[in-house]
């Protein structure tokens, strides 16, 4: 990937990112993660990760967000809107924010950055690859996984029913 | 100078000129004939006439007569295009302004960015004749088009009115629902052709015949037979995904026009209200054209084998693609007079009761198959 088109796109997902928590609009807050969503899917693409960059949109921007954003439409958005600011609860944040970065930085010092450029990989195809994995190496987990989303959705459906009777 | 030494300005340049031909002359072209192409087929079906009256206006250069060639009429879709752009464009004041102009584009642009996956011809003069030959071209298509939900929601959302806002949260759940249908019906092919590529899929349909007519490569085999039953499952569940994706007739919910006046459209005019007609319009282009590479071999004549090279075998393939496009969208047409509109709660019980149920079979029918048949 051009270094060029690398700067482009991470330099947007952090303004999207930061977008996400500085907007009181929530349906703002919402389009910007799905944005900053999109450019994480093109750094993906940048890295030849064809498939997890398409899982990005089609799972996260494409399926989840739009959950979510159904939700806010329905909420009332004026009450969020009129909020006031917390001044101990920006200070709360600032500081465990603050904290840490601090940690992160202090962690980061012990490496020293990258010297060797890794060779070119050549083209695979990826999703070969992935189903391989997945249902060979981690079979046992993916079959354990299922089981759990399974139960989650008859839990949701046992809950969402109750009061109908 | 190295930046530019390091560009590469073949790649780049064939790429432009794809992009070009495929959205300039081939899409939109194809979008404002197919809505006369609407108009003229909705009047044949109710026995009227249609617009058949406005050529090319060739008066206005001077010329003593307009030119109306073939059917009459041909002349619409720009006399459509010039009433769009010069009728006043209205905001209403009650609308959330950023989210209002922004929902237009977001309804068209995704539709657009679809085709870029989309392999619509064999090789021209050597080059490919797909935008980006992604390897997961499929789920791309997918994704592409699960972000085209936004522009419906947001359009609903931003105009701070009842009808639209229903239509938005209809058409919300609509996509969804019906989202997961078409992704679990479009399973078996790739489970028969062994690949997300768009491309190898159409390859594996020249050399061993087009999933929904498997004699075309002008032999049959006991696995082709046993095949076909899942196929024309999948094609049949896929097609009806595909008119509700396209908030087509019969399942034009989020715009019925009985109850909610226009849907999430309602407070929008002018060209604002043209991107809305030119997004759907794009989209179901588009999922035609997925229905052709996935079902109908793609750009490949029957009998034909390797689909034969040099160029003019090559304007053939694209041309054979875009009728057979053409021809899925009359199919479009045609059902849109011909059926009357499911009720909201018939529409959420077909996808999730029928279709849902008969696409996850019918991967393990096919896996069976497969299996059995190795």
């Amino acid at each position: 990937m051009s270094p060029l088109l690398f700067w482009i796109f991470a330099a947007l997902m952090l303004v999207f990112g930061i977008g996400v928590i500085i907007n009181r609009n929530p349906v703002a807050s919402a389009l910007s993660l799905v944005a900053s969503f999109l450019c994480l899917a093109a750094l993906f693409v940048g890295l030849n990760a064809y498939f997890i960059a398409v899982i990005q949109v089609l799972v996260y921007a494409g399926a989840v967000m739009v959950l979510f954003l159904f939700i806010i439409m329905l909420l009332d958005l004026r009450e969020e809107q009129r909020r006031r600011f917390n001044l101990l609860a920006v200070a709360g944040g600032a500081l465990v924010s603050l904290g840490f970065v601090a940690e992160l930085v202090l962690v980061l010092r012990k490496f020293t950055l990258g010297q060797k450029p890794f060779a070119p990989i050549a083209q695979v195809d990826d999703v070969r690859q992935i189903g391989m994995t997945l249902f060979s190496t981690h079979n046992l987990p993916l079959q354990v996984t299922g089981v759990l989303i399974l139960v989650a959705t008859i839990g949701v459906v046992v809950l969402s029913k109750r009061d109908l009777k | 100078m190295a930046l530019l030494d390091s560009i590469p300005w073949f790649l780049v340049f064939t790429s432009l000129g794809k992009t070009i031909f495929l959205v300039f002359l081939v899409v939109l072209p194809m979008v404002s004939y197919t809505v006369y192409a609407e108009r003229r087929v909705s009047a044949l079906i109710q026995d009227r006439l249609g617009p058949n009256r406005t050529g090319f206006p060739l008066t206005l250069l001077g010329f003593k007569k307009d030119f109306s060639p073939f059917l009459g009429g041909l002349g619409q879709p720009i006399a459509d295009a010039a009433k769009f752009i010069l009728k006043e464009d209205l905001t209403p004041g009650h609308v959330n302004k950023p989210y209002f102009w922004l929902a237009p584009a977001l309804a068209m642009m995704p539709a657009l960015i679809t085709l870029s996956a989309l392999p619509f011809g064999s090789e021209f003069m050597g080059v490919k004749m797909v935008v980006a030959d992604i390897n997961v071209g499929l789920l791309f298509m997918f994704a592409i088009s699960s972000v085209g939900v936004y522009g419906i929601v947001l359009a609903g959302w931003a105009s701070n009115s009842k009808y639209p806002f229903l239509g938005g949260i209809r058409s919300t759940s609509q996509m969804i629902s019906y989202e997961l249908c078409m992704g679990l019906s479009a399973v078996p092919v790739l489970l028969v052709a062994g690949s997300t590529s768009l491309s190898k899929i159409i390859d594996y349909q020249v050399h061993e015949g087009w999933l929904l007519l498997p004699i075309t490569d002008g032999k049959l085999n006991l696995r082709e037979l046993l095949l076909f039953l899942p196929m024309v499952l999948a094609f049949i569940t896929f097609t009806i995904s595909m008119f509700a994706e396209t908030n087509r007739l019969p399942f034009d919910l989020p715009e019925s026009e009985s109850e909610l006046v226009a849907g999430y459209h309602t407070e929008y005019s002018s060209m604002k209200f043209a991107l809305f007609f030119l997004g759907e319009y794009t989209a179901m282009i588009a999922g035609s054209a997925l229905t052709v590479v996935l079902f109908l071999g793609g750009w490949h004549l029957p009998f034909i084998p390797d689909g034969s090279h040099g160029p003019i075998w090559g304007a053939i393939n694209i041309a054979s693609f875009f009728g057979k496009v053409a021809v899925l969208l009359f199919f479009f047409i045609w059902v849109r007079w011909t059926l009357p509109r499911f009720r909201y709660d018939q529409l959420m019980k077909l996808g999730w009761l029928y279709l849902f149920e008969i696409a996850l079979v019918n991967i393990f029918l096919t896996a069976g198959i497969l299996a059995f048949t190795h």
